[in-house]
């Protein structure tokens, strides 16, 4: 062996050229040579572009009076308020929708995505039926159909259908009471904060308690009673604080109470519809991910179905479920944009609609826009991330 | 082109401050390069700008992109058509997708200077007006307090509207559709008891109404809405044609000069038709236009009164009167300066 | 001593076979079923009979206008008369063939693809994602063959809706898959970043602003007279947004090839595009098909916002119908046509997709 001739067991350094490290750096330093490149130049562009018709760039536009009527607005405004107040106007009204959208298209979605599974031969078809057909149709035609062939379709004020003259139907919206609280309503909500309060120490303590002896406690019974009786008697012993406006009809609409757009009644009720269906089969697959040992196991162990489902199944489903979950949000947000083509006042339609036609600003408004919404992407994703993390299976 | 690909390294505001000179009749070379006009017009409005199932299109807007494309072109038909929402129309016309925007579009200052346009003139004497189902039994605009108004978003309408209601301290629900189409839909249906927007739309978009006997507009005109077309700052040569397209539609109605009678009336010893039709005096030269630029646009589109007639008037179904846009002599104020 | 003899099988109670056990086992296992059940079917009762009284039974089926609908269903007259213009939009008649041809030639040329035993499937494939797509362009447009020119405002109905997913999906690939690769470049931490920033950008923003700025905005972002006709530009912001989402699928691929794949390449010594370009792009695009249907099918959905930037695509096509004074108050109809088609494109790709998976499944 030793007569082998000398040579270096530790390889020879690659030329520079064929060195991965510095291929990497050049490769990526030119790339961002030409991104930057590029963005420079449509930026070059646009200014070059605006300056030379004319028109006028700058947020300054924000604080000048929007002079213009909005439906619905969830804060306090009228024509007087300015184009800055516009945006958040159209904001909140964007966030509702979501927020109702998400609320509905999740019950509707874990409901049926129950329900495709059910022993229920009927009940299993009816909710396959229902998946199949309003997944594989376009959000937008279902949004025109709830609205021009649904909402609009309901009848006038005047024929309104009516619930005992405190609820009234009809295609200007649904009109509800609203309550009006008087003096000595604080007692209560102060009733149900300490209510809430308590519900968390007891849920701690009974917890902590079935950890170290295997003692359960009705938390759930408890926390109930606690979160209605309290606030109940603050409400009597402050001797009844509250009235309600009723819903009435003067002139040509009715006045007063609590209404909700048949717009926002429309496009909620298309989104949950439309998201509901992807949910659903978010949540079957879930569900079926939970491999059967699971099921036979927890019997084994003597657990009844309530606690299996709530200790067992859904705790491993959900993990599945979460992150597509988490998409079907993403795209309940994003497609509340479409708001605009049957007139509800959301973001799209107020800010970036007519506002941006009445000032001009066309990519000082399209930023802020998209920046809202990849502002609700990030933040949900990174809520989301956050949950998924906590409950990633731990393994040891 | 290249030599701005260099450079764009550099900071981009110093940059385009140094290259951006407007040039006047870039516009022009463009539309004269690619053989046609390209023109914003509406979705859809009667009588003003509407395609019809075979997608062509016809109405007074119509008919100003087409007087263009003949003082231009000599042929009335090289006109490319958008058809734009209220919403997109400016930015269009701002980012040079169009070359000219005739889609009964308002004067008004902050559109004249701060989104970079210029009003080339008044095709239309308009005003905001209301219309209501007739069975509401309203008369006078000042009884709507507390009613649904349907309105198209992006429009002055929807200003003057706040600024009426609120003059008289009446309340109103705005609810603002994207399209007049859908505002119709949406009056039709109920969801509103009033359609607001200028009267000629309000008489235009009755037609579409199932019923239009159903719906009744109000005598109230609550703005004034000069509507004309429009075209970028910055190229005066390219306004100007627009602008005496326009206005030779005008001066041909007052000579009595129409499509019917334009080639007799080259004949005729009046030194302003000859003027007109580019017989004798300055001709098209300082338009960069040829000498029957005008003649081109009698012949193939007609004088106002006939547009007008055949679009809005009553050779439409339209059925609008005159009244306003009627010439200055015939106790209207459609008025325009003379071609010498 | 007698013996035990053993007697006959006895035949199942009978209320546990046949129709009977069928109904107690499916439908009736407990009061809470029985109870869901009678509901259901009480729901069946009010929402079918009167649906298929509407749309087939009541309904009017031929005429050529309004007043050929005399019955109380619904007039699909209305349909039938507009059909030509759904599916073409304003595309001239008489040109209605170039339109025919491209279907028809995609249509023949998609077959062989389905053949097991076909063997050029990787040629054809390419030849109808990168050539075709200016084949069909060309005759559609008609300057290239020296035929009547049609301008794409002209394009529409249903025929523009597969024009805009088809060419969005077809051109998004080639860039979802560098975005995909790129995001998976941990040794480039830079390049990473852009396709992270890329990708979440374009999947974190709404489709009809992308839309809203590509056909008004784009225009200011690109020198002078430098113009693209308004097809072009949503075809633009369809395609940039839809790589985001193939990038996300093919990553998935990406991820799915196990880590022994990538070691072998790197043994017998490969560098990374002959690694990617042989070994792992071939297995990951295989596995990813049913998800880039799947996306594919989210498109066509979203291809009907077009008509809020004003191209007529199916369902701008039935909107613009519906304003038809002669034609009013026939909403539902429109609305359950296009709701029809778009279900019946979507539901049979979904199923497409879904076979595949199972075929895909059965490999491993």
């Amino acid at each position: 062996m030793s007569d082998l001739p000398n040579v270096s067991h530790t390889p020879g350094k690659p030329a520079p050229w064929n060195d991965p490290k510095i291929r990497a750096l050049v490769f990526q330093a030119l790339l961002i040579g030409v991104v930057v490149t590029f963005g420079l130049y449509l930026i070059n562009n646009t200014l070059h572009n605006m300056e030379q018709r004319g028109i006028s760039t700058g947020f300054g536009f924000l604080d000048n009076t929007a002079g213009f009527g909005v439906t619905q607005s969830l804060i306090e405004y009228d024509e007087t308020y300015t184009y800055g107040r516009t945006f958040f106007v159209g904001l909140l009204n964007t966030l509702l929708v979501a927020v109702l959208g998400i609320i509905s298209a999740t019950l509707l979605g874990f409901v049926m995505g129950v329900a495709r599974l059910s022993r229920n031969w009927l009940i299993a078809r009816i909710a396959t039926v229902y998946i199949e057909i309003f997944r594989n149709i376009p959000l937008l035609l279902q949004i025109f159909f709830w609205y021009f062939a649904v909402g609009l379709n309901l009848p006038r004020p005047k024929q309104s259908f009516a619930l005992g003259e405190t609820i009234f139907l009809n295609n200007r919206g649904l009109f509800i009471p609203r309550p009006i609280t008087e003096d000595g309503f604080g007692l209560v909500i102060g009733a149900f904060v300490v209510a809430i309060i308590a519900v968390i120490v007891i849920a701690r303590w009974a917890h902590r308690r079935q950890d170290a002896t295997g003692q359960p406690f009705h938390t759930v019974w408890v926390s109930l009673a606690l979160l209605v009786g309290l606030p109940g008697l603050a409400f009597l012993a402050a001797g009844a604080p509250l009235t309600w406006e009723m819903p009435e009809l003067r002139g040509f609409n009715f006045r007063g109470g609590l209404s909700v757009l048949p717009e926002l009644f429309s496009l909620t009720l298309a989104l949950a519809v439309y998201t509901g269906t992807f949910i659903a089969e978010t949540v079957r697959a879930g569900i079926q991910s939970v491999s059967h040992g699971q099921t036979e196991a927890a019997r084994a162990l003597g657990l009844r179905e309530a606690p299996m489902l709530q200790l067992i199944i859904i705790p491993q489903a959900m993990r599945v479920i979460i992150p597509p979950l988490t998409s079907q949000y993403l795209n309940v947000v994003k497609n509340s944009s479409l708001a605009a083509a049957i007139g509800y006042p959301d973001l799209v339609a107020v800010f970036a609609g007519t506002t941006l036609n009445q000032t001009g600003p066309a990519v000082e408004i399209i930023a802020m826009t998209m920046a809202v919404y990849l502002t609700f992407s990030l933040s949900i994703s990174l809520l989301m991330n956050w949950y998924n993390a906590k409950m990633m299976l731990r393994e040891r | 082109m290249k030599k701005r690909l260099l450079v764009s390294a550099l900071p981009a505001l110093a940059l385009s401050v140094a290259l951006g000179t407007a040039q006047a009749g870039e516009t022009l070379d463009a539309v004269k390069g690619k053989g046609f006009v390209q023109c914003g017009v509406s979705t859809g409005l009667p009588g003003f700008s509407v395609a019809d199932d075979k997608g062509n299109w016809a109405g007074l807007d119509v008919d100003v992109c087409r007087a263009v494309a003949a003082a231009i072109f000599g042929d009335a038909s090289k006109v490319k058509y958008s058809p734009l929402n209220a919403k997109e129309r400016f930015t269009a016309l701002q980012s040079s997708e169009i070359d000219m925007l005739s889609r009964n579009t308002t004067w008004t200052l902050t559109r004249d200077s701060n989104l970079g346009l210029n009003f080339a003139g008044v095709n239309y004497y308009d005003g905001q007006g209301f219309m209501v189902s007739k069975n509401l039994g309203v008369k006078s605009a000042l009884e709507l307090d507390g009613a649904s108004v349907c309105i198209q978003a992006g429009t002055t309408t929807e200003l003057n509207l706040a600024d009426y209601f609120r003059a008289n301290s009446m309340k109103y629900e705005p609810i603002t559709y994207d399209s007049s189409d859908e505002t119709v839909k949406g009056f039709e249906a109920g969801r509103c008891d009033v359609l607001t927007s200028d009267q000629s739309q309000l008489y235009a978009l009755r037609i579409k109404l199932s019923k239009p006997g159903s719906a009744i507009v109000l005598p109230e005109v609550i703005s004034k809405e000069p509507l004309g077309p429009v075209v970028r700052q910055g190229d005066d040569e390219w306004f100007n044609i627009v602008r005496w397209s326009l206005f030779a539609m005008i001066n041909a109605e007052e000579l009595g000069v129409s499509s019917a009678n334009v080639d007799k009336m080259k004949s005729s010893k009046d030194p302003g038709i000859r003027r007109l039709l580019g017989l004798e005096g300055i001709k098209g030269q300082g338009l960069k236009l040829s000498d029957d630029w005008a003649y081109n646009i009698v012949k193939q589109v007609g004088n106002y009164s006939e547009a007008f007639e055949r679009n809005v008037g009553q050779g439409s179904r339209l059925k609008i009167s005159r009244g306003l846009n009627a010439l200055w002599n015939n106790g209207g104020i459609q008025y325009a300066p003379p071609i010498r | 001593m007698s013996t035990f003899e053993r007697g006959p099988d006895l035949p199942p109670p009978v209320t546990q076979v046949g129709v009977i056990g069928w109904l107690r086992r499916n439908l009736f296992s407990s009061w809470l079923y029985s109870f869901l059940t009678l509901l259901a079917l009480y729901l069946v009762w009010i929402v079918v009979p009167p649906v298929i009284n509407w749309a087939l039974l009541d309904a009017s089926w031929s005429g050529t206008a309004r007043e050929d609908c005399t019955s109380d269903g619904a007039c699909w007259v209305f349909v039938s008369v507009r059909f030509n213009q759904f599916m073409y939009g304003f595309y001239p008649e008489a040109q209605q063939w170039r339109v025919n041809i491209i279907y028809g030639t995609l249509f023949l040329l998609m077959t062989p693809l389905f053949l097991k035993a076909f063997p050029w499937k990787t040629a054809l494939g390419g030849f109808i994602i990168f050539v075709y797509p200016f084949i069909a362009y060309g005759l559609l447009d008609g300057a290239w063959f020296g035929l009547e020119v049609v301008e794409t405002t002209r394009w529409g109905g249903l025929s523009l809706t597969l024009i805009l997913a088809g060419v969005g999906c077809v051109a998004a690939l080639p860039l979802g898959i560098i975005l995909a690769l790129g995001r998976r470049a941990t040794d480039m931490p830079a390049a990473k970043s852009l396709c992270v920033i890329f990708i979440e950008f374009w999947r974190g923003v709404p489709l009809i602003t992308v839309l809203f700025m590509s056909s008004v905005m784009l225009p200011l972002f690109l020198p002078e007279g430098v113009q693209f006709d308004k097809l072009m530009r949503a075809l633009i912001g369809i395609t940039l947004f839809q790589s985001a989402y193939m990038a996300e699928v093919i990553r998935g691929g990406l991820q799915a090839i196990p880590k022994g794949q990538y070691e072998a390449a790197d043994a017998l010594g490969l560098g990374y595009w002959k690694k990617t370009g042989l070994i792992v792009l071939p297995q990951a695009m295989k596995i990813v098909i049913p998800g880039i249907v799947n996306t594919f099918i989210a498109l066509i959905k979203d291809t009907t916002l077009v008509l809020i930037i004003g191209l007529f695509e199916l369902l701008g096509m039935i909107q613009n119908a519906l304003n038809d004074p002669n034609w009013l108050g026939y909403a539902t109809e429109g609305y359950a046509f296009t709701a029809l088609t778009f279900w019946i494109i979507c539901f049979s790709l979904s199923r497409y997709s879904m076979r595949i998976e199972r075929k895909l499944h059965t490999g491993h």
